[in-house]
This record gives structure tokens, sequence and C-alpha cells, in this order.
């Protein structure tokens, strides 16, 4: 697994700046956790990640080389919406890992190789619990199943990095929590390093190992977009005593969060 | 309404109930609101066509009373004896079954001309819509193209190609593909660019993702395309074979108007609507079969 170092990362589009000054260093196995307020840049900063944007300064390396400026196997990808591909069923859209993997010109796998992969496949959706619903288009399963079946679709593509755009924003509490033990699962067994953004305190706090607050430190009241956002808070948890309450009530601040009760007990549970 | 339901509930008033019931029908709703039975639905649908044949049967048993060779406006009698010898009776000359044999012809013609122009645009469409190059390359010339009407460019097809059939096949080819090009270019652009993102962390490159992401997708808007287009083509192929055929529906009713035989020209104009009709449930259907996914809720 590799670990990501980030130097010196701005952001602009056009006169608009969005990131700047941005630096990490992620080690190998890492979870990071993303919160902010909204607009600040944390979704532009994930896309550069993954290469879909590229910076407009500073350098992204994974690994020991700069990130290739176009997505890749090597980093994958859970966005909040636009998953899944509808035209394919729940089991299809897993096969579709291996058949762009090794499929060749055809885009798709044969004989042996497929049925090891049909194998592999129904295996991971026993997995997610998604078994009952093989044959069933995105269109007709929830949103829950759906990020579901989207989580195990990027983690047969055994991505070094796993980025997570607010993988959870749409669901509701009670399935968010199935979500976050089967992730935790997942990425104790990968042992990959993951990046996720999130509205939700607590989650980045339950979840993370460490937290990270995108903030802007300089404003210009003439012009509010000159400055961007950078990393104005960063902790580490132990793994162990997790985080104190004080922890997140300073966190919740700065993103400005209204719901701290509620953040506070997602983590203490 | 809760208090109200759990009101009448501890009074014990079935009979009320019953009635409140009943009442509800009288609520008058918005009229987007009002829907329509399915048997409502198949009267009112049959409606126009009943109209439209009742106000023809009038129309023509008054100008027959009046003068039994009128033939403006045939009995349907007259209609269906003239069709009738059409597709029984050979022709006199040729020995050909004159109605079959201009079905063909101009069906030949129009699947040649709608199928070279799906084709054409569907490979142009989705390289526009999904490699930067070529879309910098050929978007602004589709454009352009897109605005010349193409009976215009007839005369010049006839010069160029002779009055065989290539020139009515080209006729039909690019009088339709430029709009779908367009409409497959667009299909493309509007795919989310975050499942493109997301194939291409799966492994996906260019070539593969067209195979398995991109024709997918834009299969429901290609049918959709070719249901559109149809109407288009017919038009450029009744125009070219009234200009330059020796057969064909065009054709046909065209020679046949020098002799007011609308006998014969408002049969041909029923089956010409029948023959569209068919062919657009047809491709209803394969699209259907091609992307059930696309149609989630006729696929229960
Ligand atoms: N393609 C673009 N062109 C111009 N401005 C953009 C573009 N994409 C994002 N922005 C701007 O960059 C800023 C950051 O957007 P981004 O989506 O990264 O925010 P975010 O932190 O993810 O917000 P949220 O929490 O609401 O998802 C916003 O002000 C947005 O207007
Ligand atoms: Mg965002």
């Amino acid at each position: 697994m590799s670990r990501i170092v980030v130097h010196g990362l701005e952001k602009s589009y056009g006169d608009a700046r969005v990131l700047e000054r941005v630096n990490i260093t992620a080690e190998p196995g890492e979870f990071l956790s993303l919160v902010g307020a909204s607009g600040c840049g944390k979704s532009t900063f994930l896309r550069i990640l993954l290469g879909q944007e590229q910076q407009s300064g500073g350098v992204v390396v994974v690994g020991d080389q700069p990130i290739v400026p176009e997505p890749t196997p090597q980093r994958g990808i859970v966005f909040q919406r636009y998953s899944v591909f509808p035209h394919l069923t729940a089991l299809q859209n897993l096969l579709l890992v291996e058949d762009f993997r090794s499929g060749g010109p055809f885009g798709r796998v044969f004989g042996a190789r497929r049925r090891s992969a049909r194998q592999e496949a129904e295996t991971m959706l026993e997995r997610v619990g998604l078994a009952h619903a093989r044959h069933l288009y995105p269109a007709s399963l929830s949103g829950g199943m759906q990020q579901r079946l989207a989580i195990a679709q990027t983690l047969l593509g055994r991505p070094q990095i796993l980025l997570l755009d607010e993988p959870f924003g749409a669901l509701d509490p009670g399935i968010r929590v199935e979500m976050h033990e089967l992730l935790t699962e997942l990425w104790t067994e990968h042992g990959m390093t993951v990046v996720m953004v999130t509205h939700d305190i607590g989650e980045a706090f339950k979840l993370g190992t460490r937290v990270l607050v995108f903030d802007k430190v300089r404003h210009d009241p003439q012009f509010p977009s000159a400055y961007g956002a950078t990393i104005t808070y960063d902790l580490k948890l132990d793994r162990k005593s997790r985080a104190s309450a004080r922890d997140v009530a300073e966190v919740a601040a700065m993103v400005g969060t209204t719901r701290l009760d509620s953040a506070i007990a997602t983590t203490a549970s | 309404m809760l208090a109200r339901g759990t009101g009448i509930m501890q009074a014990g008033v079935g009979p009320e109930v019953a009635r409140l019931q009943l009442s509800r029908p009288k609520a008058r709703l918005r009229l987007i609101n009002a829907t329509v039975s399915r048997g409502g639905a198949l009267l009112l649908g049959t409606l126009p066509f009943a109209a439209v044949a009742i106000a023809y049967l009038f129309a023509s048993a008054q100008r027959l009373a009046v003068n039994p060779s009128d033939k403006l406006l045939p009995s349907p009698a007259q209609m269906w004896s003239a069709f009738f010898d059409l597709a029984t009776v050979p022709d006199k000359r040729s020995g050909d079954l004159i109605l079959w044999a201009d079905t063909y012809a101009s069906l030949v013609r129009l699947f040649a001309g709608v199928g070279m122009a799906t084709l054409g645009a569907l490979c142009l469409g989705v390289a526009i819509g999904f490699i930067p190059r070529v879309r910098a390359f050929l978007l602004p010339f589709a454009t352009v193209v897109c605005v010349i009407p193409p009976l215009a460019l007839l005369p010049i097809l006839f010069i160029a190609l002779g009055l065989g059939e290539t020139a009515k096949i080209t006729l039909i080819a690019i009088g339709v593909a430029p709009v779908m090009v367009r409409d497959i270019a667009n299909r493309v652009m509007e795919l989310p660019p975050e499942l493109i993102a997301k194939a291409q962390t799966l492994g996906g490159n260019s070539w593969t993702m067209v195979l398995r992401l991109v024709l997918p997708q834009v299969m429901p808007r290609l049918i959709t395309c070719v249901r559109l287009a149809l109407g288009p083509a017919w038009l450029f192929l009744i125009a070219a074979e009234a200009i330059a055929s020796t057969e064909g529906l065009g054709y046909r009713i065209f020679l046949v108007r020098r002799y007011l035989s609308m006998d014969v020209i408002l049969p041909y104009v029923a089956w010409i609507t029948l023959l569209a009709v068919t062919t657009d449930w047809l491709l209803v259907r394969l699209s259907h079969i091609i992307s059930p996914w696309a149609h989630p809720v006729q696929n229960r």
C-alpha cells in the first residue's frame, strides 16, 4: 500500500481560488476523514487525488511517483451519486471490474476466467448483503443498496487508495451505521489507505484514524474568492481511546455544525 | 382529517362512513389530476379517428349522390377495389403485383438510407461526444451541415450520382444523419463524469469504455433518434421518388395524381401510414429488448 504526499497544493477556477497551501502526508493504511464547510473545496481535493481534475500548483505523490493526471486503477472512488452503472445489474456491475481489468479489446472475459470472476463477484455480493438482488438493475435498488454495490465494485478493483465523497450522505441513520460497520470491516481486511469526505462530524471521528478540517484562514472582504481553503486542523486519533468530546466539539465549531449533540453521540457509540 | 375519522369511528356510525365514501368521487379534481380509466382512454383515443371517418363518409356520399362519376372523394368500396387490384392483379406491362413491388422498392430505399445514417451517426456521434480531439475537429462542421436543407441538395445528388438508387438512398441518409450525429454526441457528453471516472478507476481504456459504457448508454437514445428520423426519411423518400423513379410508393402516388385517382392515392397514404406506425412499434419493442434497464415500468 502506498503513502500519499500532497505538497503546496493549489487549485483555482479562473479568478476564484478554491484551495491553497494544502500539505498532507498520509501513511499507508491510514483512514483520513475530511470535513469542512459546504463549498470549501473538499470534493475538488478528492477529484484532484483521483486525477479527474488537475491542480493549479503543487504536487501530489502516491508511492514514489507524482500521480498520473487521469483516473487509474491505483485509486478507487465512491461518489455520493452516479456510482454504479445503471445499464448493468448488480452482478454485471461487479463482473465489469474483471471485464475491464483483463477483458482485452472486447472488454469482456470468457470461459474459466469468467467463471472465476463470477465466483468472486457472487462472494462479494454475499459479503455486502446483496445476493438476493443480483439480477436487479440499480434503478430498482434503494439508496443504501446502491452504495453498498458501489463500495463492493470499487473494492473488487483492489485500489491502493480508496476515495469516498460523502458516500453515506443520502442514507438514513440506521443504514448508515450498517454501512460504517461494513466499511470498517473491509478496510481492516484490505488495509488500503482511505480518504473520506463527510459532512457528519460523528462519522468522521468514528471511522477515521485522522480527522482533517478544510477552512479559509485568510479573508478578503472585497473579494471573497481571493483566498482558498487549506488544512486548519489535523488530529491523529488513538485507535484505543478514540476522540474526546472536546475534540469533537472543537471540530464541530470549526465546521459550524448545528448537530453537535448527535455528533458526540455517534462518536461515543 | 384524522380527528374527524376517529370521531366517526367512536360514534360507531357505519352508514355515515358508507355515505361519505360514496360522496368521494364527486370531489372536483384539478384538470391535471383527473385521470382517465383504460376504457375511457380507449374511447377518447378512438374519437378523432371516428370523427374523420364519419366526416369523410358523409362528404363522399353527398358528392357521389350529385355526380356518381366524381373522382375527388371516392367511396370506401371504390378505394378497396382499386387497392385490392393493385395488390393482387399483375400489371399488364411488367407482370408485377404493383403494391408489393412499390412497397419493396420503397422500404429497401428507406431502410438502406436510415440504416446507413444510423450506423454513421452512431460512430461519429460517439467519437465526437467521447474524444475531445475529434470533437474539436468535427463538431463545428457537423453543426453547420445540420442547417443545410437536404432537399436543396437533391439536384446536386441527381447530377452527381445519376438518377438511380444511390442518389435516393444518399438523400435519405444525409437528410437524417446530421441531426442524429448531434443528438448522439450530446447524449454522450451528458454521461455523468462520475461514471466515466469510475470506469477508468476500474481499468477501462477509451475503447473498452466505448464498448461497455458509452454504447449501452446511448442505445435507447439511438433508437429514439431512429424513430424521430423516420418521419423526415419518408419525406425525402417520397420527394426523391416523385422526381426520378419507375417504382415506389411515392412514385405511384405522383403518377396517378395526373388521372386524379384519389381511389389509389388515399389507400396508398393509409398504407404508408400503416408501414410507418408498424416500424415505430417495432423500434419501441427493440428498445425494450436491448435496453430493459431504460424502461423500468414496462419491464415489471
Ligand atoms: N468546475 C468548476 N468550475 C468553477 N468552480 C468550481 C468548479 N467546481 C467547483 N467549483 C467551486 O469550487 C468550490 C468548491 O467546490 P467543492 O465541490 O469542492 O466543495 P465541497 O467542499 O465539496 O462542498 P460540499 O460540501 O457542498 O460538497 C465551490 O465554490 C465551487 O463553486
Ligand atoms: Mg462535495
